[in-house]
Order: structure tokens, then C-alpha cells, then sequence
């Protein structure tokens, strides 16, 4: 089987600060990553550099997505090809409604495969089933996009946002965080709806129980200082629940 | 290579060349070029004026002669030779037009690459279209069914000689030729523009629209309007312009007056599409435009809309003196300015009378190397008793090589009158742009979105058919980011 997500001795530089340390990853179809590490490590890095941030500059190694090389794409052909990230803190725009957003969006990744603008009475009905999953309600579709939401409430328009665009890979950037436990239910719920042979994740929490109990990832990976130090199954959660990071840290910067 | 991307989206900004650049051939009948007595005679007796306009306009053309040209506002261009300018240019036809099949055909073509075609639009919209064609009044429809109702609706100059009582009663009420330097030139050289009343009582059945259109070489183009709403009447009237290509700057100094009675009420809406200008800033018109309205009348109303999108330079000020008792004023205002493009754009509502309420809403964006400014004045007179007005300004700025600038003055001479001031700045963020990118937009889509969200606001005052062509208008304006 060949992988989703290829990514091969990456290193990257933020404001000529080296972030990354050559790192690899692959990623098959269907399967759920998830990526821990203490603060600090590049764990967010990863997940803007593989959608395309222009704050990063990529200064050597690859990115293959679906047998193409990533790089040369840009961040809304990225998000068209089937990458989508739910960030960790959604900017606000102001003016824009979330209906209105997903609009445009839906139609552009629709253009991008050759199929015609979804009509209204379809549109509204996707939305409607999407926001059903996720606890929207019609209220929260028309106000402007992330302006006077909760933690919470972002982060479940987000899924929401992930749901309606069905991509074929999803990244999670601190999928629970600003999250009481209903929310998190929620999170995890639509995670594991989605969750199919096609389409994979990568998730970057620090809510080891919640992970191991509600989502169980097929692969756990460590982060520290740049670089993978380790990767296991998900029994590796409960390990560094129990004893922490500590014995990974000097295995980073080598 | 993806900062790349966005700067490329920034700078895409200024990529979008003028869609509406093209010169009909049509033979024009143009008065001597540059400025005189002579050439003011020349106009008056083309258009067969009676001696009391004549009269007028030699008296502004004197008062003109002595002005300075004024220099406070935000705008920089080369300094106009008044001489250099050709005042007077009609297209030849044989005898006014009594329907569209006497149109020019080259004309009616004309409109049609505008996307305006008269017929269809009047038909479809129900709207009556006086078309301007450099200065002249080439077609009017739907008169007969407005005139029913004794609505006027016809060309300045039908005007002066079919109601030249009507006329001289009350132009130059609101705005005289001495108000400033491009009024009073106005005054001495207008060579046509619309004529609109409502009698008493009276509610418009239709949107009253006219397409501006400048044409023949180096015509400067000064047009006049005059809109009375006399008690109880009812109109909403739309202005648009868009205007061919070329490299010479023209100059256009137009007035539009408005007279509101008791408890009547306007509403004027423009959208303004004249060429701004090629990418390094050669070309493009001038457009310096004084805008009044007297809301004379106790309760009476005037709200002013506008989409500003064009010109090399703008001076535009749409006001309100409310006179009348709990008479209100409106300004709702979108000024987009792109490449070298310069705009000094607001308004003045003064309030005189008792109870007055006025309320103004300017968004502003800038891209590109421009300069845009609002300037404002709020003036509470000693016996605008409990007046209130509320002001919001806002200015988004697309990159960084742009500039916003807000100028409210308030006056308040009346203890018990209110203003209210807000006002913000924003830009559109990295952030924004990456999330809205993340999604699938394109940076265009995004930029696109987010300006139609800033000015969302005032798009939704204009009249349905106008909001869909201003919301179009702001896509091509900043198409490549800002669509």
C-alpha cells in the first residue's frame, strides 16, 4: 500500500530559527496519527508547514501527498487537493458568515473537480446534516466567522467546517484544547464518523486519556526538539501518562 | 514561496485591466477648445437657452475667473489648463430622438458592451433610463407612463425650455455658483444632465436610473442635476457611470442639487466606474463634484449611497442641510481606491432645524499605492434643538504601500444636541487570508470576501438591481485579490 502522506528528512526554518531537524513521516490511507511532545517541539510547526504557511520556509527534505510533491503547491490547492487543518486558534473574520464562508469554500474544492456549484436547497441541506453532527446551530452558521465564540464552540465549528468539505486528510492541531468534557465527546464523535479506509488524521493533543479511550490512533508518535524520537502503538499513550516525557528529552537534537 | 503567493494576490490588486476602455466612433459637434465668454455664448445658443441662464452663467464664469482653485484636500495631480479643454461636445443627431430605433446604433452598441442594453434593462427592470451620452440626452423611455402621474423625468435641457419657471426657481437654491471654484464653473459651462419632479403626494412607481458615459477626446464633462420632491413624494434614483479608456486626464465637475419638501423623501444612489488610471497612475479622470441636498421640509428625508470605484482623483462631499424640523439625512459610502488612485470623499450634514437626525456610514478601502480619505463635517447649528447624528468610519487597507485617513470635524453649537463618533482601522491579516486560503479560496476569493463582508453594510442600502452591480463593480476593482 502506498502512503497518503509521505514527508522525508524535513527541516524548517521560522524567522531563520531552525524548527524542524530532518524529521519523517508516513502516513497510509485510513489511519490515525497522532503526534505528542512537550511544548515547543514543532508539533504545530508540522501541521501549518504541511498546509502551506508562508511564515515557514521549508530549507530541505519533501512532502509527497497522493504521489505529488506538496511543495509545489500552494496552500489553497493543498486545501482543494484534500488537506484540511482545524487549527488550534481560528482567526476571527469579521463581516463573513460561516454558511457564507463554506459556500465559497465548497465551491471552490467542487470547481477543482470539474463538478458544477452546489444549487441552494442542496447546499443548505449539507449544512444542516454537518451541523446536526457537531451541535451547530443555525445562529452560529450566520454569525460572523469565530467573532464571540468559545474555545469550545470554535473548535466544534471547525469539525463542522471539516465535515462539510470531506477531506481526504485532516489535522487536528490541539483537537481538545479550550474543551470541557462534552466537547471534547463531540470532537472525538466526529472524528470517529469520519474516520473511513480512505480518508487519515494526524492529531496533536496532550489529552493522552481521551485519545487512548475515544479515538484509539493507530500509531503515536513523540516530538521533541524537531525530530520523531519515537513511534509505537497506543499504548504508548499510557506510558507517557505515567512517566511523562523525561526519558525521550535527550533524544531530540542529535 | 506561498508569501509569494499572497503578495502576488496584493499585487494582483492592480492587474485588472479597465474592462470598459474603448471609444465609440461618433462625429462629435464640439465648441472651440478653452474657455471665454465667447464659448459660454457658444453653449447657451446650441442649447437655445433663454437670457436669465445666460445671464447666470457669465456671472459665474466671472466670479469664476477671480477664484483660486482650491488645494486643502488629500489629492495630488498635475495642474489643470482650463484652456487645453474642449466645453462643449454633443453627438450629431438629426433631431432629438423620439424613441430608441432614432438612436444611434453605435450608441445603443456602446451601452451594450457595457452591459447596459436600454432596452432590455427597461423592459426587465421596469426602469426608465435618460441616458447621457457625452453631454447630450440621447434616449429617455418610460416617460409617458411617469408623466401620467406628473412626474417629470427629462433632460436638463428639455427642462429649461418646457419648465423653465420650475427651473429657475429653484436652480442654484441649494448649491450657488459661488459656492466653490468647480460649482462655479459648472454654473458657467454645464452642458446638460437630469431633471427630476415629483409632485405633491406622489410616490415614484419606478427606480429613475442614468448612465453617464464620457466620450469624445479631451470633453471635460460637466453635468447638472436637479431633483425636487415636492410634499409627500416619493424617489429613489440611481446614478452610474463607467467611461472608455484613454491617456489624457479629463476633467468632470458635476452638480447634482436635491430639494426635499415636507415629508418627502430621496434616495440617491451612485455608483461611480470612471477610469482610474493604468497600473503607474497615467490617466484617468477627475472628478470633482459638489452634492447637496436641502431638506427643506419638516420631516423630509435624503440619503445618500454611493460606490465609488473609479477616477484618478475624487472630490466628492454628498451633504444634507436639514433645515427642516425632524428632517433626517443619510450617507452610506464605499470608496475603493487601487494603484495611484486618490480619493477625498465624505460629507457634511448640517443640521438646522429642530429634532434633525443624520447618520453617516463610510467604509473606506485602500490598495495599491492609493490614498484614501474621508472627510467629514457634523454641524449642530444654536437652534438645532435635540439634533442627533451618529458617525461610523471605517477603513480596511489591502498590503502596505497604501493609506487611510479620516478627518471628522463636528461643530456643536446647540448644548442639547448629540453627536457620535466611531471609528476603526483593519487590515486584512496574514491570518485571515491563510485561514480563508486553508478552506480552498483562492487568495482573490478570500480578499473578495472579506472586502464584500467590510462593506456589506452600505451594499445593502442601494437598490437591489444597483447592490448586484456594485457587488460585481468591487470584484473587477480588486480582481487577482480583492475581487
Amino acid at each position: 500500500m502506498s502512503a497518503l502522506l509521505e514527508v522525508k528528512n524535513l527541516c524548517v526554518n521560522a524567522e531563520d530559527k531552525q524548527i524542524l531537524n530532518g524529521l519523517s513521516l508516513s502516513i497510509n490511507p485510513g489511519e490515525i496519527h497522532v503526534i505528542v511532545g512537550p511544548n515547543g517541539a514543532g508539533k504545530s510547526t508540522l501541521s501549518n508547514v504541511i498546509c502551506g504557511d508562508p511564515r515557514y520556509q521549508v530549507t530541505s527534505g519533501s512532502i509527497t501527498f497522493k504521489g505529488e510533491d506538496l511543495l509545489k503547491q500552494n496552500v489553497d490547492e493543498r486545501a482543494r487537493n484534500g488537506i484540511f487543518l482545524s487549527f488550534q486558534s481560528p482567526v476571527e473574520i469579521p463581516g463573513i458568515s460561516m454558511s457564507t464562508l463554506m459556500k465559497y469554500a465548497l465551491n471552490s474544492h467542487r470547481k477543482a473537480k470539474g463538478l458544477p456549484e452546489l444549487d441552494a436547497v442542496s447546499f443548505s441541506k449539507l449544512i444542516r446534516e454537518c451541523a446536526k453532527k457537531f451541535e451547530i446551530t443555525n445562529e452560529m452558521l450566520k454569525r460572523p466567522v469565530n467573532v464571540g465564540f468559545s474555545g469550545g464552540e470554535k473548535k466544534r465549528l471547525e469539525s463542522f467546517q471539516m465535515a462539510v468539505l470531506e477531506p481526504s486528510f485532516c489535522i487536528l492541531d490541539e483537537m481538545d484544547s479550550g474543551m470541557d468534557v462534552d466537547a471534547v465527546k463531540i470532537a472525538a464523535n466526529g472524528v470517529n464518523l469520519m474516520r473511513s479506509p480512505e480518508r487519515s488524521f494526524l492529531i496533536i493533543s496532550h489529552n493522552n486519556d481521551f485519545l487512548y479511550e475515544q479515538i484509539k490512533p493507530d500509531v503515536v508518535h513523540v516530538l521533541v526538539s524537531g525530530n520523531i524520537v519515537e513511534t509505537s502503538d497506543a499504548s504508548l499513550l499510557i506510558d507517557i501518562k505515567n512517566n511523562g516525557f523525561s526519558r525521550f528529552l535527550n533524544k531530540g537534537m542529535n | 514561496m506561498d508569501k509569494e503567493d499572497n503578495k502576488n494576490a496584493f499585487a494582483a490588486v492592480s492587474d485588472e485591466p479597465y474592462k470598459y476602455g474603448f471609444v465609440t466612433d461618433i462625429e462629435s459637434d464640439v465648441a472651440p477648445k478653452g474657455l471665454n465668454e465667447d464659448v459660454i455664448r457658444f453653449i447657451s445658443k446650441k442649447k437655445e437657452e433663454p437670457e436669465w441662464l445666460l445671464d447666470l452663467r457669465l456671472k459665474a464664469y466671472r466670479k469664476w475667473i477671480q477664484m483660486e482653485e482650491p488645494t486643502w484636500a488629500m489629492v495630488k495631480y498635475p495642474k489643470i489648463d482650463y484652456q487645453d479643454i474642449y466645453y462643449y461636445a454633443a453627438p450629431k443627431l438629426k433631431k432629438g430622438p423620439n424613441s430608441l430605433d432614432e438612436v444611434d446604433p453605435e450608441l445603443l452598441k456602446t451601452y451594450d458592451k457595457l452591459g447596459v442594453p436600454i432596452q432590455e434593462r427597461a423592459a426587465l427592470a421596469g426602469v426608465a433610463v435618460d441616458a447621457v451620452f457625452d453631454s447630450v440626452s440621447v434616449a429617455t423611455t418610460f416617460r409617458e407612463k411617469l408623466a401620467k402621474q406628473g412626474i417629470i423625468f427629462c433632460s436638463i435641457s428639455e427642462a429649461i425650455k418646457n419648465y423653465p419657471d420650475l427651473v429657475k426657481e429653484n436652480l442654484g437654491i441649494v448649491v450657488p455658483y459661488t459656492d466653490n471654484y468647480f460649482a462655479c464653473l459648472n454654473t458657467a459651462v454645464f452642458s446638460d444632465g437630469t431633471f427630476v419632479y415629483i409632485p405633491k403626494g406622489v410616490k415614484c412607481p419606478m427606480e429613475l436610473s442614468t448612465y453617464f458615459r464620457i466620450n469624445a477626446q479631451k470633453s471635460g464633462q460637466f453635468e447638472r442635476t436637479l431633483i425636487i420632491a415636492d410634499d409627500n413624494a416619493y424617489v429613489s434614483y440611481l446614478e452610474g457611470c463607467t467611461a472608455p479608456q484613454r491617456d489624457e486626464n479629463q476633467l468632470h465637475a458635476a452638480i447634482v442639487e436635491i430639494i426635499v419638501h415636507d415629508n418627502a423623501e430621496v434616495k440617491y444612489s451612485t455608483v461611480q466606474n470612471w477610469f482610474p488610471g493604468d497600473k503607474e497612475g497615467k490617466g484617468g479622470i477627475y472628478n470633482f463634484v459638489t452634492k447637496r441636498g436641502l431638506c427643506k421640509g419638516y420631516k423630509s428625508k435624503l440619503s445618500w449611497t454611493q460606490v465609488e470605484t473609479g477616477s484618478a482623483v475624487t472630490w466628492k462631499y454628498p451633504s444634507c442641510v436639514l433645515k427642516g424640523d425632524e428632517s433626517v439625512g443619510e450617507f452610506y459610502s464605499v470608496a475603493i481606491t487601487n494603484n495611484y488612485q486618490q480619493a477625498d470623499t465624505g460629507t457634511k450634514m448640517i443640521h438646522l432645524g429642530k429634532n434633525t437626525r443624520s447618520t453617516i456610514v463610510s467604509k473606506g478601502i485602500s490598495a495599491g499605492k492609493s490614498q484614501n480619505t474621508y472627510r467629514g463635517l457634523v454641524k449642530m447649528a444654536p437652534n438645532a434643538e435635540n439634533a442627533r447624528n451618529f458617525s461610523q468610519c471605517d477603513s480596511l487597507l489591502i498590503g502596505d504601500k497604501c493609506g487611510a485617513h479620516t478627518l471628522p470635524v463636528m461643530v456643536d453649537s446647540n448644548p442639547t444636541a448629540c453627536v457620535e463618533h466611531e471609528a476603526t482601522t483593519s487590515k486584512i491579516s496574514d491570518e485571515q487570508l491563510f485561514y480563508c486560503r486553508q478552506r480552498g479560496l483562492s487568495a482573490e476569493e478570500a480578499v473578495s470576501l472579506i472586502v464584500n463582508g467590510f462593506c456589506k453594510d452600505v451594499m445593502q442600502k442601494l437598490p437591489m438591481e444597483f447592490a448586484i452591480e456594485a457587488t460585481r463593480l468591487v470584484a473587477v476593482t480588486l480582481e487577482g485579490s480583492v475581487g
